[in-house]
């Protein structure tokens, strides 16, 4: 097993190609128990040279799982393309234990065949093998696709390299006014597209479970209001427009319904907001701040931030269709600062912002052994949000002075930069399995 | 001389104007703020409305709505600063928004927007509810002291509008503020 140390190891994975975003993978700990694998760059069948390098997103995706530890280019003996071309024995003294293998053949009609196989190096013989259809504009996804089958097929879960992320940007437009944007892109950060502008402030994007909507504030108004934006029509509705804050909306898992701050009726309290009959269900009454709250799964619960204890920690609500049951009960004791949770979809992980020593880092509580880890170790990481599989979490975090995201696992072994070419990034909220586009 | 003459014509005006009411709330422009890492503040963010609008109302009380317009005046002062996590108000400030209180409740047509901020750290819809609740200590402050309910609006952007664009301690603390907007002022 090839252990790295405790050394920062970086890699610069640098992307030809129309990409905008600039990935640096960053090996944070020894990564012990992550498993060696050898991606073989992929043999180009066309003329010039291929759109984009399926190793290194490949790579780059399996990397930032913290599962694997790809193995850098100048370590790669030698370079087949199919199963047939491999000697086993050469990569078993590298203690290598995967291969993938494969080939881009360009087609007539502008679109690709992608093979590829993965390979046991100990055992010698083939685990996966797959030949992909992929069109034009869809290599990096066909890529991530890859990603998941390797990921399933060595760990027995589901891979999360094939969905998306939403955010919010920051830039400046003409007369250096600020733009604040509500941006989708690949899980990686590539393919940004921008589905909404304002000269306002914008915050909190929250995924519908279909992937079809986002809910998030806007200040077009010039004050706080819940609006739910259709991704694909960009057909935007205001859902709650009251007297004080209309914030913090959190899609339920049933898709029916969002939770959200109101203040209507005093301070910041939770409400649950039917989305079709728009009917409000008000879920806490305390005389302090209540807000950010978060759906367990099968909207059994609640989890959200409150400072009713005198500073701001993580308390859960019970629901019974969708209405309180009993008290809450406070979830989080280290510290005196844990707040805006994110929970895994199996409801076994909790990760919040967590202030130790005047730093803001991102933790993770596992609910069933109480255990609880600080997995990052910048200055300012905020809003951590979970991949579907829950073996990730992405965040905002700053890179001199300016909002950038990273993903890290959810055992702290890996973490990984997003980095964009301009503005300030912030607020990313991984979107639910197969975004239908 | 001049001095009589002036009060003859804001007493005309006032004559002409009674019962009208103040215009809607000035949009704020955005700031020009360029990021440096440096501290700097932003421009002042409030309009300077003309002598006219200024003179509209004159009051018998203890402050004219002139007094508004006058740098001198202790109605000038219209930031108050807290401490980290804290609504809390400060001594010092509380001084101030008396006196800001006992003008609105003497100039009932007088109305203010109550703006609540935090600084850049911790999660961002949290600091949102924490900038209503420094806006809602100082509201109350306000109307234990007489200003009716209707006068005050709060609205709070948490952590999206900082006036210090610094990363360091004394950037923050200016950041952690309620501001007290005049409407039309």
């Amino acid at each position: 097993m090839i252990r790295y140390s405790s050394i920062l190891l970086i890699l610069w994975l640098s992307f030809s190609s129309l990409a905008h975003a600039v990935l640096t993978i960053e090996i944070t700990h020894g990564s012990e128990g992550a498993q060696p694998i050898a991606i073989i760059p992929f043999e180009w069948k066309g003329k010039g040279t291929p759109p984009v390098s399926l190793k290194n997103i490949i790579a780059a995706d399996l990397q930032r799982s913290g599962l694997f530890a790809p193995l850098p280019n100048k370590d790669l003996l030698s370079k087949p393309h199919e199963g047939s071309q491999v000697k086993y024995q050469t990569w078993r003294a590298l203690n290598v234990g995967y291969l993938v293998v494969g080939k881009i053949h360009s087609l007539i009609d502008g679109s690709f065949q992608v093979q590829f196989q993965l390979l046991d190096v100990f055992k010698g013989r083939q685990l996966a093998g797959y030949s992909i259809r992929s069109l034009n504009s869809g290599l990096r996804r066909t890529a991530h696709h890859i990603s998941d089958i390797i990921y399933k097929t060595i760990t027995g879960e589901e891979g999360a390299f094939n969905t998306h992320i939403s955010y919010i940007t920051v830039t400046r437009g003409k007369n250096n006014k600020k733009r604040y944007q509500l941006a989708i892109a690949d899980a990686d950060g590539y393919n940004e597209k921008i589905i909404y502008t304002s000269p306002q402030p914008l915050m909190s994007p929250s995924w519908s479970p279909d992937g079809t909507r986002l809910a998030y504030v806007s200040f077009l108004s010039g004050r706080p209001e819940v609006v739910v934006q259709n991704v694909f029509s960009a057909k935007r509705t205001i859902l709650a427009s009251f007297k004080g804050l209309n914030n913090a909306p959190r899609w339920s898992p049933d898709g029916k319904h969002l939770a959200l701050t109101l203040s209507k009726d005093g301070n910041p309290e939770i409400y649950i907001l039917n989305v079709n009959s728009r009917k409000l269900t008000r879920v806490t009454r305390s005389y302090a701040i209540d807000t950010e709250a978060e759906w367990l799964p099968d909207n059994k619960g609640l989890v959200f931030t409150s400072d009713r204890g005198g500073s701001p920690q993580l308390y859960e609500i019970k629901l019974n269709r969708n209405k309180p049951v009993g008290r809450a009960q406070r979830l989080t004791f280290e510290g005196n600062y844990n707040s805006r949770a994110t929970v895994s979809s199996d409801g076994r992980y909790i990760a919040m912002v967590h202030r130790s020593q005047g730093t803001f880092r991102i933790a993770v509580l596992e609910r069933g052994t109480q255990n609880f880890r600080v997995l990052t170790n910048g200055q300012l990481d905020e809003s951590p949000s979970f991949a579907p599989n829950g073996r990730m979490i992405i965040y905002a975090t700053e890179e001199k002075y300016r909002g950038i995201l990273s993903a890290v696992s959810v055992d702290g072994r890996a973490r990984q930069r997003l980095s964009f070419k301009s503005g300030d990034v912030r607020e990313p909220v991984w979107s639910p399995y197969r975004v239908n586009k | 001389m001049i001095k009589i003459l002036r009060y003859f014509i804001i007493l005309t005006v006032v004559a002409a104007l009674a019962g009208c009411g103040l215009g809607p709330l000035k949009k704020r422009g955005e700031q020009a703020d360029t990021e440096t890492p440096d501290k700097q503040v932003e421009d002042n963010q409030y309009s300077t409305p003309s002598d006219e609008e200024v003179n509209k109302f004159v009051s018998g009380d203890t402050l004219e709505v002139s007094s508004l317009n006058d740098p001198n005046s202790p109605l000038s002062q219209r930031v108050m600063y807290f401490d980290l996590d804290s609504s809390q108000i400060k001594d010092a400030d509380r001084e101030i928004i008396t006196v800001h209180a006992e003008f609105l409740a003497a100039h009932s047509e007088i109305t203010v927007v109550l703006e609540g901020h935090a600084d850049e750290r911790g999660s961002r819809e949290y600091n949102v509810a924490l900038g209503e609740k420094r806006a809602k200590a100082v509201k109350q402050l306000m109307t234990l002291q007489g200003v009716t309910e209707k006068q005050i609006q709060v609205i709070s952007f948490g952590e999206e509008r900082p006036v210090a664009l610094g990363h360091d301690s004394s950037a923050w603390s200016l950041n952690r503020r309620v501001e007290i907007l005049y409407t039309g002022y």
